[in-house]
């Protein structure tokens, strides 16, 4: 008998567990290789190409048998780099951006860890990704890779202040670090709207802190040639190239959550709130994503020091009075959310 | 609670063998890296206490700013491995003596009857600890009770940036500076100087 009560006390809260985290990582990864897919089509669009339209119907299966192709391939480690955090360098890399879903509300009660901190167990978990990136960097010894790190380091680290504050603007405006209470916070309006620039501010910064266009100097192929993973190779680069995505696909979830409602319907009217509310998620997130690449194809990449100078001279700034000018609001309007 | 002790023993274990690899490795890098496993393996032990905030605060604190900033500055440095280790016996009574008088201290603290039952016992079984989130317990003591030790903490750090900044400032003379407003306001009135030249002489 109490052979049992073990397997009823371990084993089936494990496997309840375990089957989550699979049930939310698969779509993730898969929707990574379709994000690959979107991205190479939509660029293509913009600069009147046809992009990928070989493999399978319209190209769609392209991200796959180029996973293929890179896992098949040699893996190369360079004889002088240092191979144990070499190695480590890509898992680290993929395992934090994976680690994040654990907090991700995807409709109510549908999260695998609803925990009272949720956006600060985000916040840290985003700003480890920038050890991937160093890790690679050093590890390599080489030139460009070293390079590629100590940019994105200095880049992550500034960004990151104004992320802080913007999400101590809206933590202002919900009273709560669960992430559920921040979306059940925007019932009457999406934050979008009062926090607009904190928007604007918080995406900006979510391009920066993702390393892509127009913000991605630490893998600059103009002038570092790949950046950090230049000495990286087959499977070693896919996990890097997931994570990457993964991450993005992290980033852009988090600003559907904290500003655009997360599984919310625009208008709580008939069609619309009969729409379950994975659906309104996944959509939200499509259109982040999608303005993600937009971004991408439109603008040139930005100089180092106007890098440097956006984050420490124009964002800090003006995140930090929006910090002042929401506390003074909610105060003087008696608006402060479950005071004590 | 068998998941739960099997978890402490781990995060303790890892934290306590990633502290004494700080110590031995033999690259600096080596070492930094080790110091980060080893915070995050005490914001874990936190979580187990029950203080999420805390932890959360050590790892985007500690981990996301700090050791970034460290595994920066000595991945920059170029440190001769074998001078480093020259100093080890020469400096090893004295690095004695102070983990000796350290553990010393810390075990007439923990002998001691006053902080083993009353002060520590006090806090753990406070009721409020579950009624309320951390987050705002901590809140409601820092502000309220605390709140000059707060500002002085407060100061201090001010104090510590003017330091740093007056100390790495300097006038540097002449230095080409972007103004990106009036970039943006130029226009050929101000941008281009006509000029009338005569025949063969040049401005």
């Amino acid at each position: 008998m109490n052979n049992f009560s073990y397997l009823n006390d371990l084993m089936i809260p494990g496997g309840i567990i375990i089957a989550q985290i699979m049930a939310v990582l698969m779509p993730v990864l898969i929707s990574v290789a379709f994000l690959v897919y979107a991205e190479r089509k939509v660029l293509a669009l913009i600069q009147l190409r046809r992009g990928p339209n070989v493999v399978g119907p319209f190209g769609i299966l392209q991200s796959f048998a180029d996973a293929l192709k890179l896992l098949t391939k040699e893996n190369i480690v360079p004889a002088n780099s240092n191979k144990i955090v070499f190695l480590l360098a890509p898992i680290i890399t993929m395992v934090l951006s994976l680690a994040g879903w654990a907090v991700i509300p995807f409709a109510p009660n549908w999260v695998i860890a609803d925990i009272n901190v949720g956006i600060m167990y985000l916040f840290a978990v985003s700003s480890l990704g920038v050890y991937g990136i160093i890790m690679a960097g050093w590890a390599s010894n080489s030139q460009y890779p070293f390079l590629g790190a100590l940019r994105s380091a200095a880049q992550m680290v500034s960004y990151e202040v104004s992320i802080g504050f913007v999400i101590i603007t809206v933590l202002l405006c919900v009273g709560s670090l669960n992430l559920s209470k921040i979306v059940e916070a925007q019932e009457t309006v999406w934050f979008a709207i009062p926090l607009l620039p904190m928007f604007v501010v918080f995406f900006i910064s979510a391009l920066a802190e993702t390393n892509r266009l127009p913000f991605d100097l630490p893998e600059d192929e103009s002038t570092l040639v790949a950046g950090f993973f230049t000495e990286y190779s087959s499977a070693s680069f896919v996990l890097f190239f997931l994570g990457e995505y993964a991450s993005m696909i992290l980033m852009s979830s988090m600003t559907v959550i904290l500003f655009m409602g997360g599984w919310l319907p625009p208008f709580d009217i008939f069609p619309l709130n009969a729409v379950p509310g994975v659906i309104w998620f996944v959509i939200k997130i499509i259109f982040i994503l999608f303005l993600f690449i937009w971004v991408r194809g439109t603008f040139p990449r930005y100089r180092y020091d106007q890098l440097m100078r956006l984050g420490w001279k124009i964002f800090l700034p003006l995140s930090l009075l929006w910090v002042v000018l929401t506390a003074g609001f909610l105060i003087v309007f008696d608006m402060v959310p479950n005071s004590i | 609670m068998y998941l739960y002790s099997i978890t402490f023993y781990i995060f303790s274990l890892v934290a306590v063998l990633s502290a004494l690899m700080v110590i031995s490795a033999r690259n600096p890098v080596h070492s930094v890296l080790f110091l980060i496993l080893s915070f995050v393996n005490a914001s874990g032990l936190f979580v187990l206490l029950g203080a999420e905030f805390l932890a959360m605060i050590l790892v985007v604190v500690y981990v996301g700013a700090v050791a970034v900033l460290f595994l920066f500055v000595v991945m920059m440095l170029d440190i001769n491995f074998v001078k480093l280790r020259e100093g080890f016996l020469q400096y090893l009574p004295f690095g004695a003596l102070l983990g000796i008088v350290l553990i010393i201290e810390l075990g007439i603290l923990f002998l001691t009857k006053s902080f083993s039952e009353n002060s520590l016992s006090q806090f753990v079984q406070s009721p409020q600890i579950n009624e309320v989130e951390n987050t705002k317990l901590i809140g409601q003591v820092l502000y309220t009770d605390y709140f000059y030790l707060f500002q002085i903490s407060g100061l201090i750090l001010l104090v510590a940036m003017v330091g740093s900044i007056t100390l790495t400032l300097r006038d540097r003379g002449q230095v080409k500076r972007q103004n990106i407003s009036s970039q943006n306001f130029i226009d050929e009135k101000n941008a281009i100087e006509k000029k009338k030249i005569k025949l063969g002489e040049g401005i």
